[in-house]
């Protein structure tokens, strides 16, 4: 078996400056999970349909098992680790998961936690109507999504509440 | 589910890109937003031996908005055009088109240009571009050469993009003033593949009178079906013939059955969403008029 030409990329992910050298076709999934050892991210179709694997590229949700790890060179990534506050302390939107009971088996949670920490962002008081459009590109197969979306309002409130 | 190796090639400029893709030849394949493209390699059913990224080009990351219309360039994000004020101003259609495109994820990394090359005949883009007569600009060593929307669509998957070409942006022409547009679709899930779309645009004159509808069909061909209905308008310019509408339709629309849907159920979502959108579209271009005038 022939050696793989290793490439070396340089990232920021979660705040952290972060070097690694891996093959051209390493998926940032797996760059996370395998050369990071950032598990939190989930692996679920490596399709780009589930939204399991879903971080954050310079602010931007993005499917990680969609884009190479080496044609990142220079981004920011958050990752569902970073989506917690200073110190560890669950942030606005695991709060209003664990608050909401929007997670059963937690497969899917990451996807969302990031997804809607960037949505956030963008709208401050989204409706049920746009929380729904919001987690659209994400799949649950527990809560039915109704829990899902009290917990986007709910973490706004929250958000709105350690904002001020 | 992981794509086969690669070389990784990072040029600094679009000279350094086309002399790479010159000389890789078949081996060599642009790699944009690749939304498209890595699950292709993922599933193994792409497998090119090196890759030309293009990402950090940033003079290739514009959205311009011109007199003639709006330029797209190969790296702007569908989500940047979608979100563009001054290229919705300009083309509507832009946005009501990009709102159907995948997910809002999905976007943020999908390229507008990358789409119309992939040449997916149930995406919503080259529909876009071929309703508008918009151009490609094709730039290799021996220059650049710009090709319309009508022979650059040549197939399923298939553009007039040849190797050592990158498509480095897209012009998309204004509509004529007075025209009304949308972009409806049906699919299984939401943000999925569309099991049939069509995009429509409506003129009309002072009168509310329709002047001029042309649609372009997604999912129903082997690519975008544009279709002139201009014939179908009724006599007087209040409506269309539904009939009329159901016949032009017909006649260059040619479903396939696969898992998603039938043949027959895509000719009838044709037709249901054909009549849809030209009535959304009619009604838009008269609002758009009248607010006009009130302002």
């Amino acid at each position: 078996m022939t050696t793989e030409t290793l490439v070396k990329v340089s990232l920021t992910v979660n705040g952290a400056p972060r070097e690694m050298e891996v093959p051209a076709r390493r998926l940032l999934s797996d760059a996370l999970r395998h050369d990071l050892r950032l598990t939190g991210t989930h692996v679920g179709c490596e399709h780009g349909v589930c939204g399991a694997c879903t971080v954050l590229v310079d602010g931007q949700p993005t499917r990680s098992c969609l884009v190479f790890a080496v044609s990142l060179e220079g981004s920011e990534i958050t990752t569902v680790e970073g989506c917690c506050k200073p110190g560890g302390a669950m942030g606005p939107v695991q709060q209003a998961f664990q608050d909401c009971h929007a997670l059963q088996c937690g497969f899917c949670t990451p996807g969302f936690i990031t997804t809607i920490t960037a949505y956030l962002e963008e709208n401050e008081n989204p409706s049920k109507e746009e929380a729904r459009e919001a987690i659209s590109g994400n799949l649950c197969r527990c809560t039915g999504y109704q829990n899902i979306v009290a917990a986007v309002q709910r973490a706004a409130e929250i958000k709105r509440g350690d904002d001020a | 589910m992981k794509p086969s190796p690669f070389i990784y090639h990072r040029p600094g400029s679009i000279e350094e890109a086309v002399q790479l893709l010159e000389s890789l030849g078949d081996a060599g394949k642009v790699l944009a937003g690749g939304q498209s493209l890595i699950p292709l390699m993922s599933m193994r059913l792409a497998a090119p031996a090196n890759l030309v990224d293009i990402n950090h080009l940033a003079e290739l990351d514009t959205v311009e908005v011109t007199d003639a219309g709006v330029r797209v360039g190969a790296t702007a994000r569908h989500s940047r055009v979608e979100r563009d004020q001054a290229a919705y101003d300009a083309i509507p259609l832009l946005r009501q088109a990009l709102e159907n495109v995948a997910h809002p994820t999905i976007r943020n990394r999908g390229t507008t240009v990358g789409s119309l090359v992939h040449a997916d005949p149930s995406a919503e883009m080259p529909a876009v571009l071929a309703m508008l007569d918009g151009t490609v600009e094709l730039r290799s060593t021996a220059g650049t050469r710009e090709v319309a929307a009508d022979e650059f669509f040549l197939g399923p998957m298939e553009s007039a993009t040849r190797g050592g070409e990158i498509a480095v942006a897209a012009t998309f022409r204004r509509p004529p003033a007075g025209t009304g547009s949308t972009f409806v679709e049906l699919a299984r899930r939401h943000g999925d593949y569309a099991m049939c779309g069509v995009g429509a645009m409506v003129t009309t004159d002072s009168d509310d009178a329709i002047t001029a509808a042309r649609v372009a069909l997604i999912s129903v061909g082997a690519g975008p079906v544009l279709v002139d209905l201009t014939e179908a308008i009724t006599g007087s310019g209040g409506g269309f013939t539904d009939a009329a509408v159901r016949d032009l339709v017909d006649a260059q629309i040619d479903p396939e059955d696969d898992i998603h849907a039938s043949a027959d159920y895509r000719r009838n979502l044709a037709h249901v969403l054909t009549v849809r959108a030209l009535d959304q579209a009619r009604e838009r271009s008269v609002r758009t008029r009248r607010d006009e005038r009130v302002a």
